[in-house]
């Protein structure tokens, strides 16, 4: 795995690993796996949100702003 | 990849989500309050409740259960009776004019061990209803359901390619970049890449399994096809049977599958059963078997069981498909999740239209300026750039 595919790549490969495992965990079990399941589908969820929503300073400051 | 790879990629993404996108923001638009309907039927009081009695007070018979049905609807037949997963002391006894057709359905809620009618459960009108057709058939029936099903499939390629389209994107940018300058367009772009690719698996698992669920009435006619229709070879030239006592039917399905549940019966003549058998449908009691299916097909005059098999896979996989596609199989906070997921596949499909817009205007302008021709294959390189 080269550093550029890792960049690219590593964090939408966690977040959709963390979904699959989501989604099955709570059809499969139930009690600590649909604990389990509501933390791994919000992971997802949180990251996204947070990067839409963030404030524009703290985008200025990223490395490889445009700006 | 090379950039004629990339533009016929481009191509793809932009007509498989341009034709879909106005339905499936219709259907991330009902498919929100539907998600929740379980509280919105609480709401405005829609929710059976069984009284308190002790756990071990006597049941009554099936056949009572259907006989205080009937007399709640004259004329109407009893097609289907079901219990919830998490509450048999209710029974719910379906009821059409023709077990043919669910045009007109009527359904009684009754107490499992006093016969009282609980209520009488509307399956028609309402907003909950409503929004359910324009989700799943646009009120035009299976034509509806699998033109939406199409649509579903191109959303499924509109996926793939975006995320094929990804990479080209995001090759100079970190994760998560949302860029906000003076050009509202490129901050679209970050978005729709964001979003995309955030809700990938989501999205591409909530289509697949919506594409699956449109397909529920001819997955039953298979089933009927390839697996009752040779089960009722003797009977062939009988009329059809005036079914006999359910308990009795019910009672011989339990003992052909022992350690199983009663998720529903289907009376003799509907699309669930044959014209001669109450189909007794057994469900799995454990979380992984809970929506794994085994009809028990009784006779409905002797109370013999002609055949008890598990489903095929293509019921099993409709069976799988429903809960990962409406998202209550996790309590609140999946829901939650869910409909969050929901809202962010807004969002993207919005942003895709949005650049979609503004270079068609952009283009539009260039060949004004220049006398350019109008490219319709997206542009990466510069874009990706700012």
């Amino acid at each position: 795995m080269t550093a550029a595919f890792r960049r690219t790549w590593g964090m939408p490969l966690l977040l959709g690993v963390l979904t699959a495992f989501g989604l099955l965990a709570a059809l499969l079990g139930d009690g600590i796996w649909d604990h389990l399941s509501a933390v791994a589908l919000g992971i997802p969820v949180v990251v996204g949100g947070w990067h839409s929503l963030r404030r524009p300073a703290e985008t200025a400051r990223s490395r490889n702003g445009p700006h | 990849m090379n950039a004629h790879r990339l533009r016929l990629w481009a191509w793809i993404h932009k007509w498989s989500s341009l034709v879909c996108t106005v339905f499936m923001l219709l259907l991330c638009l009902t498919g929100l309050p539907l998600i929740f309907h379980h509280e919105i039927d609480r709401l405005l009081g829609d929710t059976v409740a069984a009284p308190a009695l002790p756990a071990d007070a006597p049941r009554i018979s099936l056949d009572r259960v259907v006989a205080i049905a009937d007399a709640q609807f004259p004329g109407y037949r009893p097609m289907f009776v079901s219990q919830d997963v998490d509450d048999d002391r209710i029974w719910y006894v379906t009821m059409s004019r023709s077990l043919a057709s669910e045009a007109d359905l009527k359904q009684a809620a009754i107490d499992a061990r006093t016969g009282a009618v609980l209520a009488q459960p509307r399956l028609q009108g309402g907003f909950l209803n409503f929004m359910l057709h324009l989700h799943t058939d646009l009120f035009a029936g299976l034509p509806g359901k699998l033109f939406l099903g199409c649509m579903g499939l191109l959303l499924a390629l509109a996926i793939v390619s975006g995320v094929i389209l990804y990479a080209p994107f995001m090759r100079k940018l970190e994760f998560g970049t949302v860029r906000r300058g003076k050009a509202s367009r490129l901050r679209w772009l970050d978005l729709h890449n964001l979003l995309g690719i955030v809700t990938l698996v989501w999205a591409l698992v909530v289509a697949l399994t919506g594409v699956i669920n449109t397909l529920a009435d001819p997955i039953i006619a298979l089933w009927q096809h390839d697996q009752v229709q040779e089960l009722i070879a003797p009977y062939r030239g009988l009329p059809p049977a005036r079914p006999g006592s359910l308990q009795r039917a019910v009672d011989a399905a339990h003992a052909a599958a022992p350690g199983k549940a009663l998720k529903f019966v289907a009376f003799p003549g509907t699309a669930f059963s044959t014209p001669h058998h109450y189909a007794v449908f057994m469900r799995g009691a454990t979380p992984a078997t809970v929506r794994l299916l085994t009809p028990v097909l009784v006779d409905a005059q002797t109370a013999a069981v002609t055949a008890s098999r598990a489903m095929p896979w293509y019921v099993t996989a409709l069976l799988i498909s429903q809960p990962l596609h409406f998202g209550d199989y996790g309590g609140m906070a999946m829901k939650i999740w869910w409909a969050l997921l929901d809202v962010a596949t807004i969002v993207v499909l919005l942003t895709g239209l949005f650049l979609w817009f503004g270079r068609r205007r952009r283009a539009a302008a260039r060949q004004e300026t220049h006398g350019l021709p109008v490219r319709s294959a997206p542009h990466l390189a510069r874009e990706g750039n700012g």
